[in-house]
């Protein structure tokens, strides 16, 4: 089986067996803790530009299904495992992992010692990586990782080219599409909406010509300071249409209300992060997968609230808006993969659209009780 | 919520002694739970008729009663300690129980005790199948077609209307006691009538088969403030059809999608906020392999042998958490342990495989049925973990001691295919290693998938494992990548070397020139996303080892493995009290062990923990880390001083005893020296390496004679031999006799069997205790009742014990424990056996006496002597009280196993009975054992012709009780000549009704039925005793037992006559009173 091998900004080397597709890729390495969901995680949009580890040993085990797709196609830089399945088994598998990630061009190494890899990502944060399956020296490698920039424009590459309508008999969601996850708008037109997706830049003007009852702020990508476009797009939403945010969404939504982000050492990447909503002091198992986060002093000059926070680190899960119809959550409601305990935020913005603000919150209470 | 500060006592049920279905898991979740409730500083009283636990040690509790785990005396036990709150939820089903009948008696509410955990609706509503199934249906949740029936006529009509197989499951019993799938209609009416039997309710839920899906089990925690995690869930190997307990099992699920993971993990959440438990609950599930349909086949709403095993595999106390959530502290605000730092409300993240594979007594019970069904039968497991499936699952399998090192079994390669076919079809024990078998073959794996619908994802990681072998076997020399290959895959060198026909020293030292070794790695709940400082270790061939080293001396402990019939908890409680005496010294106690149900694996106990095989090469591998000063073997069973033998060869340093003295004892030839030259007796007998030998010497005895191989443990293959073709066919199918492995013939003395536990230090012997064997000799000590102080022996005898026990223990230069036993024969005193190690009555005497016997013998392995721990030599004084030791079979869940007692244990467990006098603490010790003791009513008694003359005044005194006597022909005869009234009835062979008639209608209330050996009535004795095990009915096959029952039914009988206090208690109420 032929080599590949992983270098990493601090010199670290490992060598492994190549899987999946040839050839040499550059990211942020980063790991995820989920035992299940490979697929999921892969088709993440806001996986771009990174190589991802995941730390459970045996990955490709129930093969993949285009059901499982989150996006059109895997965004994911390269792929970081202990052992990739050489066989699959389920009922709904079409092809094997390797089968997979050729047919979409990504680059997989396996038989590394990804606890190892783990560990230090934890301890040094996360790190850029140079994975190929070439010969060059590591030299070599080291002067392509050195030289290779820093990319910024991640929405861009993810984000929708054009406009699509997904019809419906309810509400009509514009959903402002920063490298949407397919369950986002699977949880809204499962509600009945009508979802109409819209590139990352649409203006304000543009979304409330849709007259929308609500905004959706997706998932996606990078740093959130990076699209300062959007940033102004949901300033000028706000208490004009009622707006609901996950993860890079409510980044946006904190940055539109005056609050600041930072990176975090290494980020959330998970099925099991505790999260506690603060109205009710009960804790659910969230999927996150998040490297930036709002900072608890900026929420204090902003009409934002916190409303959930997480059990381990306290760092920032959700906040709401003090006047205007507006919530975000830095965890995915919609999970896919990870705990499906929080599909009730769509109901939330369900309500919002309904009945404004003040119903939301009478609402708002007694679903959680 | 912060804790309920009106608990400030509370009692805790432990599980009582150890059954199939119910084994240490429970010690290990109780002393968790008895720790963490008093580091909260509540008064913790525990009620446990265990003795072998650690959980029952008076440091765990502020006040401990080893006491029949019956309503009456736990009512007794709250009326006197005036708890505040019950926790019954970690007492497995035995603890429920209690429960539900003291809250049903009115107890609870009379004296203001609050049930904690689960509150009774859903104890009631998780075990009653009617309520489950309701509350299923409210839910929308899914469960199998089903009927609840409370006579066979119903369950035979469902099954004709809705088709077989069908699967029974009696309601409110353990490890799916009396269930089982029936195929056919005779099939259906034996298991029904059969499971109404064992149901309290009479109760059976009959329900569509749903065999051959999937099964998954998630293990789900809830606070009263409703938040809810799921610890960790697992897939098994062997789909539904077989019991959980008895499948192969691993965590987490390997085959499921996200999408099915969630799906259920979502189903699991919603039940237990249905059930409203607060607390610890395990969820199984039926998962179509073709859809995304499943079925809710079971809850249980407490902590269960899953839940210790999820505990083990993910790191994450499950007890001690469901403790302090008991409490009213909520997962939010209870810290991890395992990292010190983030919270108990998350879900552990596994970056490694773990594999459970069950053990099962079929070595010990040749004749038990071995398939595996609905009802449970291992005794015990062992856990591995491997960062791939190979490993894990390879070192699970060498973990059994089952003499496998791989998934190779030699007597599967005589099997033609077509019954290699019928054995995959029917699931018994082997069938990992019949596929194995399989592979090799080089037959397919979709047939493989046909027969058994194993998931195919299983079948190829065997078939994969074989591929390698097949490289392995073919290539010309071991290359790097091979090597590594092979150990990832989890082969051991012996393997390897097996398989290229090479020493195994000579592979090792190639995988050393390749400089391939093992590195540790940490279970630490989260996949290494935060810091843990757990030290809890398992083994891989990858490239960072995260082990640490302190400057500190180290001494490694060998723990017992697995538990199985003639090694219980009883080693591990042992090895416990070794630990806790070492970190005392100030040095660190490392242990290895592999059974995820035990207090030793529990990451707190030890200073470092390594989860893996006692096998050779990996108990190597962990000297080589630790480096330690010195092994203890001595408390690990017969499991450590085998490993022994094989580290002596490395030059490793054992603590304690030596060896070679080790050796003096077990080897035949020297025993017998060592004995006549110490002028001790012992019954004449030879070892011998043919069958020849055998007949020759065991005509120079005179039979009957007792025959056994040398170095077993639990008296494995032992037997009381009456002719020369019964010995012929024993040497022949019961041992493979080879100049190797001798068999030890001796002469069969008749007489009283006698135990001594002592302590050396290598000058002076401490007995701690002399026990007295109520069953003579002939019943395997592990199964008779012990007696402490002894009652019917002379002052002088008791001395003569204590001089022959010195004298042992010193000429065998004894540094630690000795077991020696007795047989008193003739007013002569004989040693029968010299266990130079821990015996399985550790526990019973430390507790009896209050000498922690294990840990003074540890520190006496590290250097101090008696006298510098305050103790002197000789007999310690006796207590006043009466304790009685009583064991405790599983004979209901081992089908086709006779009862009768003889020379191999069969006992699983055992409970303590004490009291002020000998009928008082045997009375105790019967209830606590679950004997149904009957104070009148009618006694079935089919005696052999041996026991006649012994057995007519018993009779007589059944009949002053006001017993009615049954008894067949030959036995009636006898008992009217001596005068008894008899009410006779037939034979089986001379039709009905009989005696098993008789039974069946419940007419029988205590079996009498003695051992007719070589006769033909000794298979109508057999039917006899397996129909009342059935029926649940106390059958009774030594004499001594019955006359031991007698003498507490008379005192019993005694006590029930208010009018006539007996003079002595008068005096003693006035002086009470004065």
């Amino acid at each position: 089986m032929k080599q590949a091998r992983l270098l990493l900004e601090d010199g670290t080397l490992l060598v492994g067996k190549s899987f999946g597709s040839e050839g040499t890729s550059v990211g942020e390495v980063v790991f995820n803790t989920s035992m299940t969901g490979y697929q999921e995680i892969l088709t993440d949009p806001s996986y771009y530009g990174q190589m991802v580890t995941l730390t459970y040993p045996l990955i490709g085990n129930y093969g993949f299904t285009r059901d499982d797709d989150e996006s059109i196609r895997p965004y994911a830089f390269g792929l970081i495992v202990r052992e990739h399945a050489e066989y699959m088994s389920n009922w709904r598998q079409e092809d094997s992992i390797d089968e997979w990630l050729k047919m979409h061009k990504i680059v997989g190494i396996s038989g590394i010692d990804t606890r190892m890899l783990t560990r230090k990502i934890r301890l040094h944060g996360t790190m850029r990586g140079i994975l190929t399956t070439g010969t060059a020296s590591v030299e070599e490698l080291q002067e392509v990782l050195r030289n290779t920039p820093l990319i910024t424009d991640q929405v861009k590459n993810v984000s929708t080219r054009s406009v699509h309508i997904s019809p419906n008999i309810g509400k009509r969601v514009v959903l402002m599409d920063f490298g949407s996850k397919h369950n986002i708008q699977r949880e809204l037109s499962e509600r009945n909406c009508e979802v109409i997706s819209v590139p990352y830049s649409t203006t304000a003007e543009e979304i409330l010509r849709y007259r929308p009852d609500g905004v959706m702020l997706t998932n996606g990508p990078g740093d959130p300071k990076d699209v300062p476009e959007a940033i102004e797009t949901v300033r000028a939403l706000l208490g004009k249409v009622p707006v609901f945010g996950i993860c890079l969404g409510h980044q946006l939504l904190s940055l539109a209300c005056g609050a600041d982000t930072e990176k975090l050492k290494f980020g959330h990447r998970g099925g099991n992060h505790p999260v506690k909503e603060l109205a009710s002091g009960r804790t659910v198992m969230t999927a996150q997968n998040h490297g930036y986060t709002v900072t608890a002093e900026s929420i204090d000059h902003t009409r934002l609230r916190i409303s959930h926070v997480a059990l381990n680190d306290g760092t920032i899960e959700g906040v709401e808006h003090l006047d205007f119809p507006a919530f975000s959550v830095q965890y995915h409601p919609e999970s896919a993969p990870g705990p499906l305990d929080s599909g009730y935020l769509f109901d939330h913005f369900m309500e919002m659209m309904e009945h404004g603000k003040d119903a939301y919150e009478k609402k708002g209470e007694k679903v959680r009780a | 919520m912060p804790k309920d500060l009106t608990l400030k006592k509370i009692l805790v049920i432990g599980s009582g002694p150890i059954v199939i279905g119910q084994a240490a898991e429970f010690d290990y979740a109780g002393t968790q739970a008895c720790q963490a409730l008093k580091e909260e500083g509540v008064e913790v009283i525990l009620i446990n008729s265990n003795p072998a636990t650690i959980m029952t040690d008076t440091n765990m509790a502020d006040r401990v009663y080893i006491e029949p785990l019956t309503p009456e005396f736990v009512t007794q036990i709250i009326r006197r300690e005036r708890p505040d709150g019950l926790l019954p939820t970690l007492g497995g089903q035995t603890g429920l129980n209690l429960a539900v009948e003291l809250a049903r008696q009115g107890v609870l509410e009379r004296e203001g005790v609050k049930l904690l955990g689960t509150d009774l609706r859903a104890i009631t509503c998780a075990e009653d199948r009617d309520e489950f199934r309701t509350l299923m249906y409210e839910i929308n949740e899914p469960v199998p077609s089903s009927v609840i029936v409370n006579t066979v006529g119903e369950a035979v009509s469902f099954a004709t209307s809705n088709g077989y197989p069908v699967i029974v499951r009696p309601a409110y019993t353990l490890g799916g006691t009396g269930g089982g799938i029936a195929n056919d209609e005779t099939e259906l009416r034996e298991i029904v009538d059969n499971g109404l039997r064992y149901s309290p309710i009479t109760q059976c839920l009959i329900e569509q088969s749903i065999a051959g899906m999937k099964e998954i089990e998630y293990e789900v925690m809830r606070d009263a403030n409703d938040n809810c995690i799921v610890v960790c869930n697992m897939e098994n190997f062997d789909p539904v059809g077989v019991h959980t307990g008895d499948s192969i099992v691993f965590a987490p699920s390997q085959t499921l999608s996200d999408r099915e993971y969630h799906m259920l993990r979502s189903s699991a959440l919603k039940i237990i906020r249905a059930l409203d438990i607060k607390g610890g609950c395990n969820v199984q599930y039926a998962l179509d392999p073709h859809s995304f349909q499943y079925y809710v086949i079971e809850v249980n709403p407490r902590v269960s042998r899953s839940s210790a095993l999820a505990s083990k595999a993910t790191g994450y106390p499950i007890a001690r958490i469901a403790a302090k959530i008991a409490l009213g502290y909520t997962l939010d605000e209870l810290k991890n342990p395992v990292t010190g730092q983030t919270y108990a409300c998350f879900e552990p993240a596994l970056d490694y495989v773990v594999s459970k594979i069950p053990r099962w007594p079929f070595d010990k019970f040749i004749s038990a049925n071995r398939r595996l069904g609905t009802q449970m039968k291992a005794t015990g497991e062992v856990m591995a973990i491997g960062r791939t499936l190979e490993e894990s699952l390879l070192k699970a399998v060498r973990s059994l001691e089952i003499g496998l090192d791989h998934i190779e079994l030699a007597e599967a390669k005589q099997l033609t295919q077509e019954e290699l076919e019928k054995r995959l079809a029917e699931a018994d024990d082997e069938r990992l290693y019949l596929l194995g078998e399989w592979f090799r073959r080089g037959l397919p794996l979709e047939t493989a998938y046909e027969i058994t619908k194993i998931d195919r994802f299983f079948l190829y990681k065997i078939g994969r494992i074989i591929n390698l072998e097949e490289k392995i076997a073919k290539e010309e020399t071991l290359s790097h990548e091979l090597m590594l290959e092979a150990k990832q895959m989890g082969f051991t060198d012996s393997t390897i070397a097996r398989l290229r026909q090479e020493t195994e020293r000579h592979v090792r030292d190639i995988r050393k020139e390749l400089q391939i070794k093992p590195v540790y790695k940490i279970v630490d709940t989260c996949a290494a996303e935060f810091e843990a400082a757990t030290p809890y270790y398992y083994s891989t061939y990858e490239q960072e080892d995260e082990g640490k080293k302190s400057d500190k001396k180290t001494v490694l402990v060998l723990g017992s493995g697995p538990i199985r019939i003639g090694q219980g908890v009883e080693f591990d409680y042992a090895t416990v009290h070794a630990i806790w005496a070492i970190r005392e010294a100030g040095m660190e106690a490392v242990i290895i062990n592999n059974n995820p149900e035990t207090v030793s694996t529990d990451f707190n106990t030890s200073d470092r923990l390594y989860f893996e095989p006692l096998y050779r090469e990996d108990v190597l591998h962990i000297i080589e880390k630790e480096n330690p000063v010195g092994i203890i073997v001595q408390f690990g069973g017969q499991t450590a001083l085998n490993l022994a033998r094989d580290l002596r060869e490395e030059g490793i340093p054992i603590l304690g005893t030596s060896l070679e003295e080790i050796d003096r004892a077990e080897d035949r030839k020297k025993f017998e020296k060592l004995l006549s030259e110490t002028g001790i007796a012992q019954p004449p007998g030879a070892a011998v390496t043919s069958i020849e030998a055998a007949v020759e010497t065991a005509t120079k005895l005179g039979y009957p004679v007792l025959v056994r191989p040398s170095y077993v443990l639990g008296g494995r293959a032992m037997e009381i031999v009456y002719g020369e073709a019964e010995l012929r066919q024993y040497m022949v199918q019961a041992v493979k006799v080879n100049p190797e492995h001798p068999v030890l013939i001796d002469r069969y003395l008749l007489g009283k069997e006698l135990e001594v536990d002592a302590i050396c230090d290598g000058e002076t012997v401490l007995i701690p205790g002399i026990m007295e064997h109520i069953e003579r000799a002939g019943v395997h000590s592990g199964d008779s009742i012990a007696v402490y102080p002894p009652q019917f022996i002379t002052e002088s005898q008791k001395q003569q014990l204590v001089e022959i026990t010195t004298n042992i223990a010193k000429s065998l230069q004894t540094r630690g424990l000795i077991n020696i036993q007795f047989v008193l024969y003739k007013d002569e005193m004989y040693v029968l056996e010299v266990n130079p190690r821990a015996s399985r009555t550790v526990p019973f005497l430390s507790k009896v006496t209050g000498i922690p016997m294990a840990q003074v013998a540890t520190r006496i392995m590290l250097g101090q002597t008696l006298e510098d721990q305050g103790y002197e030599g000789g007999l310690w004084p006796e207590a006043s009280e009466v304790a009685v030791k009583v064991p405790v079979f599983s004979f209901a869940k081992l089908r086709r196993v006779d009862v009768t007692l003889g020379p191999e244990m069969k006992s699983t467990g055992e409970v303590m009975g004490r009291d002020r006098d000998y009928a008082r603490a045997v009375y105790k010790g019967l209830i606590a054992a679950g004997i149904h003791m009957p104070r009148f009513g009618t006694i079935v008694a089919t005696i052999g012709d041996k026991e006649k003359d012994e057995a007519i005044p018993l009779m007589h005194r059944f009949h002053q009780l006001g017993f009615q006597i049954v008894s067949t022909a030959g036995t009636a005869d006898a008992l009217e000549e001596a005068g008894l009234p008899v009410r006779r009835v037939c034979k089986l062979t001379e039709g009905s009704p009989n005696i098993i008639d008789l039974i069946r209608k419940g007419e029988a209330d205590l079996v009498v039925n003695t051992w007719t050996r070589g006769k033909a009535p000794a298979r109508d004795g057999f039917r006899i005793r397996r129909e009342a095990v059935e029926h649940g009915i106390a059958c009774l096959t030594s004499m001594d037992t019955v006359e031991a029952l007698l003498t507490t039914l008379e005192s019993i009988h005694m006590s029930a006559e208010p009018m006539n206090p007996p003079v002595v208690t008068k005096k003693q109420e006035a002086v009470v009173i004065g």
